[in-house]
Order: structure tokens, then sequence, then C-alpha cells
């Protein structure tokens, strides 16, 4: 295969710059992490540990395999919302007794671990990768249920976790439970739903209505161990499978469970020589931009992807603002998408329809690598037909059905977005850099618009334009667009499964790809691949 | 001629007799227990006889079984080595009548020398310093008994009669403790030896203990082959055996060998012996017994001789006359032997089983190693634990020392607890490098002071080598490709502490950290480390400024670590242990494997604490299960003669308030 060259030098001024800002990103995005960490504050985490209880992430280290990879997602969820970022869930990809799974794991010390509408897509989002990968979903519970202020925006889409659950459970893909602690109310229904339940003594709280709400309902005296104790749900009720002495006897069955679950992955195993990049990883700090303006070669980003920098491009010559080919990591064959001059044309639309079924007939998952400002606009392009050529790629892109991982390394905008795999085409995996930005359009070119269609306006209706108004409107537009496309805003909304650091890119991938192929890898079939 | 030799015993010396016999051209034929049928002597003869069963009376110690086999496979003689029956005149005799040679000294020698009271009766008439003594038949004191234990003084020494290794021997203070004693070493010896007698010796105090190897052949020539010293004992058992001894002069030696030579004329002594005797601190020596057979610590005398002791016996054996390289013997540098017991002497002692999952002791320049077990082999609880002994010769005896510490502390002993460091610890002490060696070595010094000074301050170091090692070892049972980064984690630092216990303390290692920013923690404190490489086996690393290197082997839950710090095993605690089993409290626990003997309760007894419930018999040992306190025994699980495991549940003595309510 073709090996990859560079041209990067990290002396020069723009690599430099770059770096900087990226690191400044990084620092940002773990100072947010780290608050997500933390938990609901100093105070809750001493209560929670006085208890005797463990944290989340501390009950995900203890259940994963030792040494194991763990791939946390979304952690900045709710990020600049009313809600405390990471959403009060920790959800990710683990390796439990020898099995990749979705885990997910409500953090009680945050207003105790109460559901609000970013912990539910957060939630939603692993029941979903859990099923379009075939993976075991483990879930960590103890939340006190529906944030209640919220529950106009809960209550009717939290249905949804119920069903996905027990929709799981008909695909054939496990789904378990390890009650730690408040599982009320609608949050009964997980250990309800779950293919497995195991509670922890005196913890464990699982009922439908607590003491007060039986009282007012039918005047009855009752405690919480008779309502939803482990030892009631395992000896009467029976909803406990397994009892747990205490919270590490809990982790202690769940991994005896999976354990047991005879699971094997579907899809095939690295088939490729899964060698390191040639290239320093640490040098994407400098290449990935911060001035989305300056275009950058994605194949420098390949170069310290994929296994041994081999990359084997199709179409070299032909629309060449965007780069497909075939390489493979940690021993996955992958197809590669990734945007090079940002726009796509009409033969770029075109090439990446034709790679797109390809990739269908040799059953080889896609990466995509989106740096985009969308599909070329202008009256020749208009008139050659660029929508046809870009609903090609689109309709290609939603109906090929082997697994897509899509990276954000820069721009998202326009239709370049779902041409190029972005969230509502249902990528497996989506990750962003912290530089990315994601939008209808560019901040200026947004602000320009809204300008120019006043200014038309004003003009139509006979009106005189305010000039002063207009830069002060453009100015604010501007900035909230600004706000928007930010990959913090963006993550925070779920419209990605997380920011990555680029020098994890690979990692992540590998990680992802192991993942993607516990189900399936199976290509649409029916036509040929059609010469466009 | 001897063509063909059965070699009547087991492992470390039915090895060593089949050395020579293979370098002189002499077939073999080994026998063994249905234990002991892997084990490495068994393969190294040219033929093998199983004997069915597996405690030593149903196998090594059936001489009709052992002449049987003789015959059949058509050896002309048998060696008996040391223990079981090397010095029964009854073996020697049938293997006599049964047309065969026996490789030891005539029947009538080994029956004189067999009671004590009889051979120190031929000693005194042949002139030969003894002790006074008293014979006590049948474990009782009476009055007379007394009386004549006062005219011996205290402290004394009652020993069994028949017997010998420690077995059946007590100190007796003072009259008081003189019945328990008698009663408790006569148990002991007819348990052991068939015969109760015991008899009463006067207590040496500091003694050194020397002993003459002696050489007669069938025409009339007896010879000494100069002294060993073996006072590094630990319960009357040798540890540690040298030559010269370091403790006596050029005239003591002098005379003491005379006199063995002496004693062992006076008895018309054949084949090779051994002249034991008792030095006081003044010098002045006492006869103790002769054994009639080749000892465990011959090789010490070979190698400051250059003789070959078995070659020797089966020479003699043929009736060979020894020849001047044996009679004008001179001795050359300095040996010392120790012996490799499958034992903890952190925990009294305690004797260890099990599979050897490693036994690697790499010989080298003058050191040599007499084992009898190998990689694989499986220690049990039916024998002797010796596993080996290691032997160094240096011109010097600070220089074999050195050589045999430095051998003992490279090897890698995998399985199984093991005294090495114990011996180590002894050849390293300043008072054992100086000389001062007498029996009691082992009381001034503690095994746990000993064992300690032989460690590595850092060696719990290799927590963190361990853990080093096992991220690269977790690997293959991940479904993640091979490439992912060990431990990697996306979103903040790894969490996932390791604990080892290394000699019963906990220890927490904590490797995290992103993007090679990693921290290492060996509870709670930081590690500063530099590089590190990792393979299959080893770890090469620089922890808290030095360099370790480490060969690494994981079994089960252990991993042994054998490096720059010493030899460690690690048990990986679980991260998420089985709760504990719920059990009665007041639960009694098997302290090892054994044979319950003399169940003195039944359930519903009254017992006080320290009452002894029953009797655990293992390793030759009997270890009492005592009330742990005031109580009643609400239960007994055993009776007499069953066979328990390790840890099993004897019985259950619960405290009166308990069992009221």
């Amino acid at each position: 295969m073709a090996v990859l060259t560079t041209s990067v030098r990290s002396t020069d001024d723009r690599f430099a710059a770059n770096r900087d800002g990226l690191r400044s990103l990084l620092e940002e995005c773990d100072a947010q992490v780290e608050l997500a960490r933390q938990g609901g504050g100093a105070r809750y985490l001493e209560r929670h540990r006085s208890r005797g209880r463990l944290m989340a992430r501390e009950r995900i280290e203890l259940l994963i395999d030792v040494d194991s990879a763990f791939l946390e997602l979304s952690a900045l969820a709710a990020w600049g919302t009313e809600f405390h970022v990471g959403a009060s869930l920790v959800t990710g990809i683990g390796v439990v007794s020898g099995v990749e799974c979705v885990l997910t794991a409500s953090d009680p010390t945050v207003r105790g671990g109460s559901i609000n509408p970013y912990t539910l897509r957060k939630n939603l989002r692993a029941l979903e990768i859990a099923r379009v990968n075939r993976l075991p979903i483990v879930n960590l519970v103890e939340s006190g249920g529906a944030d209640l202020p919220t529950q106009g925006e809960l209550f009717v889409p939290a249905g949804r976790i119920f069903h996905d659950l027990t929709e799981l459970s008909g695909l054939g893909i496990p789904t378990i439970a390890l009650v730690f602690g408040n599982s009320t109310a609608g949050g009964a229904y997980v250990p309800g739903m779950c293919d497995y339940a195991v509670m922890v003594d005196h913890n464990a709280k699982v009922f439908l209505g607590g003491p007060p709400l039986v009282k007012m309902a039918t005047g009855e005296e009752s405690n919480d161990e008779e309502l939803g104790g482990a030892l009631m749900h395992s000896r009467v009720s029976g909803l406990c499978d397994y009892f747990a002495r205490d919270e590490h006897d809990a982790l202690r069955l769940g991994r005896q469970i999976v354990a047991s679950l005879n699971w094997r992955k579907l899809g095939p195993g690295p088939t490729r020589p899964a060698d390191e990049p040639l290239f320093d990883p640490e040098e994407l700090l400098g290449i990935a931009p911060v001035d989305l303006r300056v275009p950058f070669d994605p194949r420098e980003v390949l170069a310290r992807v994929v296994d041994g920098s081999r990359f084997d491009e199709y179409k070299a010559n032909y629309g060449t603002s965007l780069v497909t080919g075939w390489a493979s990591i940690h021993g996955y064959p992958v197809g590669v998408l990734a945007n090079a001059q940002g726009v796509l044309f009409m033969d770029e639309a075109k090439k990446a329809t034709e790679f797109i079924m390809l990739a269908n007939q040799t059953d080889t998952p896609l990466v995509f690598l989106q740096n985009t400002t969308g599909y070329m606009v202008g009256r020749d392009y208009e008139q050659s037909g660029i929508i046809k050529d870009g609903a090609k790629m689109i309709n290609a892109v939603t109906n090929s059905t082997v697994p897509h991982l899509t990276v954000m390394m820069g721009a998202s905008y326009g239709a370049g977005n779902y041409g190029m795999c972005g969230r509502a085409y249902g990528p497996r995996f989506l990750f962003s850099w912290p530089n990315a930005k994601m939008a209808v359009m560019g901040p200026e070119q947004l602000a320009g618009v809204l300008s120019i269609v006043a200014r038309q306006s004003a003009q139509a209706a006979g009106r005189s334009f305010d000039e002063a108004a207009d830069a002060a409107q453009r100015e604010a537009v501007q900035a909230q667009i600004e706000r928007e496309s930010h990959a913090f805003f963006n993550s925070a909304r779920l419209y990605d499964d997380g920011i990555i650091d680029p020098r994890d890119t690979r990692t992540a991938l590998g990680v992802a790809l192991s993942a993607v192929h516990s189900n399936v890898v199976e290509g649409r079939r029916g036509y040929g691949v059609f010469r466009m | 001629m001897i063509r063909r030799l059965l070699v009547a015993n087991r492992a470390e010396i039915a090895e060593r007799v089949i050395r020579t016999a293979r370098e002189r051209g002499t077939e073999t034929v080994a026998v063994f227990s249905d234990v002991d049928a892997q084990l490495p002597y068994v393969t190294a003869a040219d033929a093998a006889v199983r004997l069915a069963g597996t405690s030593a009376a149903d196998t090594y110690l059936r001489g009709d079984l052992l002449v049987d086999a003789a015959l059949r496979m058509g050896a002309d003689a048998v060696h008996p080595g040391y223990g079981f029956l090397s010095e029964s005149a009854e073996f020697a005799r049938a293997c006599v009548h049964a047309g065969l040679t026996f490789v030891g000294p005539p029947a009538a020698v080994i029956e004189s020398m067999g009671s004590k009271i009889e051979a120190k009766r031929l000693m005194l008439a042949a002139g030969v310093p003894v002790l006074e003594g008293v014979t006590v038949a049948g474990g009782a004191v009476t009055d007379d008994v007394a009386a004549l234990a006062d005219k011996v003084g205290y402290p004394l020494l009652v020993k069994a009669s028949f017997g010998g290794g420690g077995r059946g021997m007590r100190v007796v203070e003072a009259r008081d403790g003189l019945a328990d004693a008698v009663a408790a070493a006569s148990r002991e010896a007819a348990a052991g030896f068939g015969n109760g007698e015991v008899f009463l010796e006067r207590l040496v105090v500091a003694p050194r203990h020397v002993e003459v190897q002696v050489i007669g052949d069938a025409h009339g020539t007896v010879v000494h082959l100069f002294e060993r010293e073996c006072s590094i004992q630990r319960r009357h058992q040798k540890l540690l055996e040298e030559s010269p001894s370091p403790g006596i002069t050029a005239s003591t030696r002098d005379a003491m060998c005379d006199a063995a030579v002496t004693a062992a004329r006076a008895i018309g002594y054949v084949n090779a012996g051994t002249v034991e005797f008792v030095v006081d601190a003044d010098g002045r020596f006492f006869f103790l017994e002769v054994n009639t057979r080749l000892q465990v610590e011959h090789p010490v005398t070979e190698l400051v001789t250059g003789l070959d002791l078995v070659e020797l016996q089966l020479q003699v054996a043929e009736g060979l006359a020894l020849g001047p390289e044996v009679t004008a013997a001179q001795t050359s540098g300095h040996a010392i032997e120790v012996r490799l017991y499958a034992e903890d002497p952190d925990e009294e002692y305690l004797p260890s089983s099990g599979r050897l999952d490693r036994f690697e002791i790499s010989p080298s320049d003058g050191v040599r190693v007499d084992a009898g077990y190998a990689t694989g082999s499986v220690v049990g609880t039916d024998y002797d634990a010796m596993l080996a002994k290691v032997i160094s010769w240096a011109p010097t005896r600070l220089g074999a020392a050195r050589r045999l510490a430095a051998a003992l502390r490279g090897a890698r002993l995998h399985g199984v607890a093991t005294n090495r460091d114990l011996l180590v610890g002894v050849l390293c002490n300043d008072e054992f490098v100086a000389g001062a060696t007498d029996t009691s070595f082992l009381e001034r010094h503690p095994p746990h002071t000993l064992c300690s000074a032989a460690r590595d301050s850092d060696d719990e170091l290799y927590c963190v080598v361990a853990a080093i090692w096992q991220r690269l070892e977790d690997r293959p049972r991940s479904p993640q490709p091979s490439g992912i980064p060990v431990a990697w984690r996306n979103v903040g630092p790894t969490r996932q502490p390791k604990t080892f216990v290394l000699r019963g303390t906990a220890h927490v290692v904590d490797i995290s950290g992103p993007h090679g920013a990693r921290r290492i923690t060996l509870d709670d404190r930081p590690i500063e480390f530099g590089w590190v490489e990792v393979t299959e086996t080893t770890v090469d690393a620089e922890l808290r400024g030095r360099t370790v290197r480490a060969s690494i082997e994981r079994v089960g839950e252990t991993i042994y670590v054998d490096g720059t710090f010493g030899a460690v095993a690690l048990t990986i605690l679980p991260r998420l242990g089985v709760p504990d089993v719920e059990e009665a409290p007041g639960s009694l626990h098997a302290p090892l494997p054994g044979a319950v003997r003399r169940v003195a309760v039944s359930a519903g007894d009254e017992v006080a604490e320290g009452d002894t419930l029953m009797i655990l018999e293992a390793m030759k040992m009997e270890h009492a299960i005592r009330a742990p306190r005031d109580g009643i025994v609400s239960s007994v699980l055993v009776a007499d003669g069953d066979q328990v495991q390790g840890g099993a549940i004897l019985a259950v003595v619960t405290a009166p308030e308990l069992e009221a309510a």
C-alpha cells in the first residue's frame, strides 16, 4: 500500500498558533470535565462517601476489566446550561469480563442523580449505541427519577428509556441493571425492564411509590425496605435476581453476569497489520486549525491516525476537494472520506457517492473526517445540478449500511454536515475535536446574509436602512452563531458523542471500530455500483 | 562387584546415589510411592518400582517390599540412603538373607548403635567421653526415675532411645516439667519409631554439634574424614552444616577425630558412618551417638576432601580396600551446606506444600545443588519437607558463605514457601561470619530478624513492578485491539489501583494519568520512576532512583518476582472479592492439611481456654488444636484418623453466654 508522507513543519508559525490554540481549548475542556468528575461538589461527595458509597466513575472503574480501555461518551453533556455539566450521568464503552458493553452510571451526587432533559438525551443515545452496535448494556442505577421542575420536557420522551431497554432485550442484546440506591417511580422500571437485576442490600430502593406517596394514595403505612428493599425483591417480589451484600459485591455480580452471557462478536476481527503510524500524533495539535478559514490537508491527519500511515487513495485526481481512499485503523479496514478544501463541488459529491457504494460492496466501515463549509453555491453550480449531485451523496450516506464513524476536525457547515455523515445521518460514533465548529453556515456569512436580506426588505418597502443598527445587529448575530457553533455547545446538546483530544483520534476510532464489530458488518446490496 | 543397585529411598538422596552409580557404570533401580511417581529421581534411575500407597509406613518403611523389588528387578545390592530403613538392622539383615549386598555397616553394628544406651556403654568402655544418662521405659516417671533425673541434673534432655532427627526430643528445665515431657517424647517415639523408650541426658548449655565422618573397609581399615559442624539447628533439626568447624581448636579436632576412629574400631565399623559429639563452651567434647549411614550433610565432607562418599560406600560394599586417597585424605578450603525446606520460618516453620511452579537453583562455580525436586514437582505432606541441599565451596569460610548466599538469592523458588530468606540471613549474619555458631544461634536470632536482614528494604517496590507487568499481561484477555494503550481513558485519569499482598501486608499501586503524564503511587506515596521496559517475563525499570531488573511469572493469583531486590511472591488481591461465607463464630480451623488424632472432646463438653481438643498430625509434627476461650463445644466435625484439608473447620467452641442465648 502507498505510504503517506508529511510536509508539516513543527517550527512554522501556523503550527505553533494551532498548537497553542488547541492546548488552551483542551485545558478548557479538561476543566469542564473535571467539574463533571467532581459531581455535585465536595459537600455531596463527602456525604455520599460517608455512607460507604462509590462515585459513578469509581463504580465503572471497578466494573470494567483491569487495564482495559474505557471510552467515555458525551462528558460535556449539558455544558453551559442550567444543569450540571455531565448531565448527572456517565456513559461509555467499556470491557466487562472480556465483553465490550455500553455502560451508564447515574451520578447520585448531582441532585440525587435525577434525570433532566440532557440526562435523558445522553441516556437514549447510550441505548441507541447499544442497539445499533449490538452491545450489551449495564446500567449502574442510583437516581431519584425525573427532575420535577423540567418534567414538562421530560415526562413524555422519558418513556423511551424503558421502551428501548426492552427493545434491546427483544433484539437479543443483554440488559443488566445494578441498583446501588434509589431507583424509584419511573426509575423502578429500569431494573424492571432489564434482563438481569442486581440490588445492593440496604441501599437499593426500588418501588413505584415511596411511603409518603403510598400514605397519600391509600392511607397504608409502610417503609422503604418492605416497599423496595433488595432483600424483599430477592425473596418476595423476585424482581432482584442477584442479592448483593454491598456495592463491591454488586459489581462482582455484574461482572459475573456478563461473563456468563456467552457473548460473541458478530463482526470480523482486525485483519490488517496494526502498526503505529509513522508520524507523531502529537503533531495533530499543530495541524488541527484554530482559524477555520485556513484549509489543511487531511492526509496529514491520516498520516498520524491510520496503521503504518498507509493510505491507498481512490480517484486522487478527481474531485480533489474531497480525499477518499482505503486504510486500516488498529487492523480494521476502513474507507476514508475527508474534506480537503472545505467546499464540496459536483465532482466531490459524485466521487463520494461512488466511494460509499464501493465500501458497501466490500462491507468496509467508513470514516468521515469533516472539515466542510458545505456544497458549492452559484449560478453555474445550480445550473449544473449541484443539488442533484449533493442529493446523490446524501442518499448514499443515508442508505449505506456499513458502520460510519465521523470526526469533526474543523468546519461543519450547511448540507456538508449531512453529506459527510453528521449527527442526523446516524454515524455509529461521532467525535469532535475541540476546535470544531458546526452550524448552518459560518457566523460571518450568516450575519451577512441576514443583513442583505434586511437591506433588500428595507429597499423593497422604501424604508431607510439604519446602517448603525445593522452593524450592531450583525455583530450580535455573529456572536450568537459563534457561540452556538462552538464544539462545547454542540457537545452539550448531544450533537456528538464527545469531544476528543486530536491526539486520541486513532485510539478513539480503534475502540469505536472494535465496538461496532460487535454487530454484523454488512454493506447494502441491490444495484451495482453506479458510475456517476 | 555390584551390577545393579536398588536405592531404597526417595527424592534428593535417591538422586544423589543414582548419580554416582551412573558415573561408575552401576545400573540403578528406584522405588517410589504413589505421590512420588513424578519426582526426577524416578526417571533418573534405569528402572523404577512402584510401592503402592503414600504413607512412609506403607512404602519406604516396608522392608519386605523393598527386598522383593530388588529381587524381582535382579538387583544385587541395596543402598538405603538416610532416614527410613537406613538404620534398621532388621532391614540390613533381611537384605543379606535375600542374598543382597547391603550398602552400610553390618546389621550387628547398626543394632548396637541403634540403642543409644548400648552405644554409650560401648563408647564408655572404649574410653570415649560420654554424658551421663538414664533410660525410662514405658513413658511413666516413677519416683526412682525422678531421683535419677536429679542425679543427671537440670536442664536435661529427653530423647527417644530408638530415634533421631529431633523427633521425640524435649528439653526439661526443672523437675515439674519432667513427667509431661517424658510422656510426650515417649508418645512421639512410639508413633515414630515403634518403641516408646526414652532416656534422659544432661543438657550441655551453648553447645556445638560437631561430628566426625568415619569410614571403614572389610579389611580392618577405619579412618576419619574430618569433622563437620552442624550446630545451626531449628527445633533440633540441622539447617546448616560446614567443614571445617569454625568453633574448635586444632587439638580438639585431632582429639575428636581420633576418638571417632577409636569408637568406630571398637564396634568393628565397616562402611561410612558418623560419630556425633557435643562440644561445650570450653572445648570439651562428649559422645552423642553413631549414625550408621550416610549423613544428609555428607557433601560438605566431599567438597573439602574431593572424595565421593557414595562411591566409597559402594567400593567398601564390594569388598574393596580403601585406597591411599582415603587413608591419607586431606582437606582443602571450606564447604557449607544449607538445607532448603518447604516451610515458612515466619510462621513458626509451618510446612508448606503444593506445586513447585518453578524450582531453579543455578549451579555455579563452587556451588553444588543436590535437589530432589524440579519445576512442576508436587511437594506433599507425607514426608520430610526438604527440597534440596545447596552446598558451596571456597578457599575460605567467608568466601563459601558469600557464594552460597548468592546462589540462594538467585534461585527461583515458586509455589511453596521456603526458608531461603532465613538461610541467606544466617549466612550474612555477623555472628555467623565470626564463627559463633552454637546450637542456640536461632534462638538468639529469631527467624523474622534473619529473614528481614536477607531482604531488600525496598522490596515492596516489587508491587509496582508487578503492576507495571500486569498491564502487559492483561492485554490478551481484551476484545479490543492490542494496540489500544493499556488502561486508556479519554476523559480524566485511570483509577484502577491494584492491591498485592506481600508477606501478609497489602500494598496498593495506582498507575494513572493520560498522555504520558503517568503517575505511580505505592500506598498513596508517589514513586519516582524513569524508564520502564516490559516483556512477557521481565521488567527493567528505574524506580526511586534505583535500577530494578526482575523476572516475573504469574501462577494463578500469585505473581513471583525475582530480581535486584530479592525474591518475593505477591498475592493479587481481587478487586471485588467474594464476601466471606457465613461461619459459626468460634470455628476452629486446621492450620494445615493433616490427619486428626486423639479427639479429646465431643459436642456439649465444657472446655477451658487452652484445653487441647484434638491433635492434628501433619508433616511429622503434632499440632494441638486448643480451645480459644472458655466455652462449650457446640460441634465436632471430625473424627480420629480423618484426613483434613488446611483451613477445614474441625470443631466449634461457643462462648457460654452465646450458648445460653
